[in-house]
């Protein structure tokens, strides 16, 4: 009889918020296939967050944790990731016309008035870990709030991801409502220009020296960014490239998103906290694109060539679904305006200002 | 809950204050940038031109039409501008190469 108490013995030993925990897990892996909401991410971090919740699980204390101790701990994923993610970026947009690099600060906002926020409710660590969300950057954010120990990792994980894929539902509503039809409208024609192949391959180690001089806390995740783009550019290592593109970025993805799960454990999770930091990340998401398009709009004040102020909105670092968000708003409004390679120019100007901002948080309130 | 930190937090304007700095020093950070990759992206550009040696081209017969955006490389011959970027848009697609890898020298329609 003892013998087969063992097999219902641990059963009795789920508690509600476990269920909870498993239906959120459910709801996140739902989101990811049915919905497509950043699947490479959410879906491991969905079935993690299942393992981790099941009363005794062999999975949380064990290897789940030892692959967060072995790469988000010591924030190696969110850096490898980065190889990946500067090997997929073309910089040639932004060379041909760096004053782009403009709207990718001003698309930042959002991060700064989340900060101002966030003050009022958390202790400082973690309310600069809650704003660096509108960074819009997940790897940003994973690496940023675990270097300053904030005890919300996972919610600000799955906020910075949820809203990286609501992008196309977040963004046009608050860009409609900041811009008038006559504005979306402006044409803004993209003239070609050849990037030298030496500006190319010289544009990583200027950005990495530069940025790391001025923010040096910013030094590993803009290294690492500028790395992997000049795997890209030097035009020797294509098969490097090709690897930090595609296996390098999806394996560390699988491994990020299920080691994330090592802190979506009920008691650390199921907070008032965990709302208000969803809520929080929204906020920061719409005033980063507020920001942008004001920003774009003032410009436009002392301009005489006018600027489509929807670029502007690009520049939430959310690459590549920001530029293209703004390309087809612009084409909606004009099919003949073809925004595409100024909004990517500014999408991956918010990239590079997006680890600026975070090394800057990182400065400013790490120890 | 997060009542408990209250007394830990500081004023709205205070934080407004370090908001305001950091991003100040983004913006800071980016301008510098930019005039980096432009002063870059010049000297490049210039020493790029100058070792060109000075010879006179000999007198051709009138180029036919460029494609806009080309810089004056792509001669076309009996094709639409349209067209044409079609048709680099497609060789570019399938030679999964960007666009701006490929150089394009001119663009010709065979007849028969």
């Amino acid at each position: 009889m003892d013998n087969f108490a063992i097999l219902y013995e641990n059963l009795l030993k789920f508690q509600w918020q476990d269920i909870v925990m498993i239906l959120l897990g459910c709801l996140l892996i739902f989101l990811a296939i049915k919905k497509e909401m950043e699947p490479s991410l959410l879906l491991p971090m969905g079935l993690g967050t299942i393992l981790v919740n099941i009363p005794g699980s062999t999975a949380l204390v064990g290897p789940i944790q030892e692959l967060y101790n072995a790469g988000i701990a010591n924030e190696l994923f969110p850096l490898l990731l980065f190889i990946g993610i500067g090997a997929m970026i073309d910089f040639g947009p932004l060379l041909t016309n760096p004053k782009l690099m403009l709207f990718g600060a001003a698309a930042q906002f959002g991060i700064f008035f989340t900060l101002c926020m966030a003050r009022m409710f958390f202790p400082e660590i973690d309310a600069a870990s809650i704003a660096i969300i509108g960074a819009a950057d997940g790897p940003t954010s994973i690496a940023v709030a675990n270097t300053l120990g904030s005890q919300y990792v996972g919610a600000i994980t799955v906020a910075a991801y949820s809203y990286m894929a609501l992008v196309p539902i977040i963004q046009p509503p608050v860009i409609k409502a900041l811009t008038t039809k006559k504005e979306r409208m402006i044409r803004m024609p993209y003239e070609q220009k050849s990037v030298s192949k030496t500006t190319r391959i010289m544009f990583p180690i200027i950005i990495t020296v530069v940025a790391s001089a001025i923010v040096p806390d910013a030094t590993a995740l803009i290294g690492f960014l500028m790395f992997g783009n000049l795997i890209r550019e030097c035009g020797v290592l294509n098969s490097l490239s090709d690897t930090a593109q595609n296996v390098l970025a999806n394996l560390i993805t699988i491994f990020l998103g299920i080691s994330v799960s090592f802190n979506m454990v009920a008691d650390k999770f199921l907070k008032v906290d965990t709302l208000l930091i969803m809520g929080l990340g929204l906020i920061a998401f719409i005033v980063d694109t507020a920001g942008g398009v004001l920003f774009a709009k003032l410009i436009n004040v002392f301009s005489k060539k006018k600027i489509n102020p929807m670029i502007g909105a690009a520049g939430i670092s959310a690459f590549p679904m920001s530029g293209r968000i703004v390309h087809k708003m612009g084409l909606a409004e004009d099919p003949q305006n073809h925004l595409l390679m100024h909004s990517i120019g500014v999408n991956v100007s918010g990239q590079i200002a997006s680890v600026i901002a975070g090394g800057i948080i990182l400065s400013m309130f790490g120890g | 809950m997060f009542f408990n930190t209250l007394s830990d937090t500081i004023g709205f304007g205070e934080a407004g204050i370090t908001a305001a700095l950091g991003y100040a020093v983004v913006f800071f950070g980016l301008i510098l940038l930019m005039f980096v990759v432009v002063l870059v992206g010049k000297s490049f550009t210039a020493s790029a031109k100058k070792p060109a040696p000075v010879t006179e081209a000999p007198k051709e017969t009138p180029a036919p039409a460029t494609a806009p955006g080309s810089a004056g490389q792509l001669k076309l011959h009996n094709v639409e501008p349209k067209t044409a970027a079609m048709l680099m848009a497609i060789v570019a697609n399938k030679m999964n190469k960007p666009i701006n890898e490929l150089r394009f020298i001119s663009i010709k329609e065979v007849t028969e």
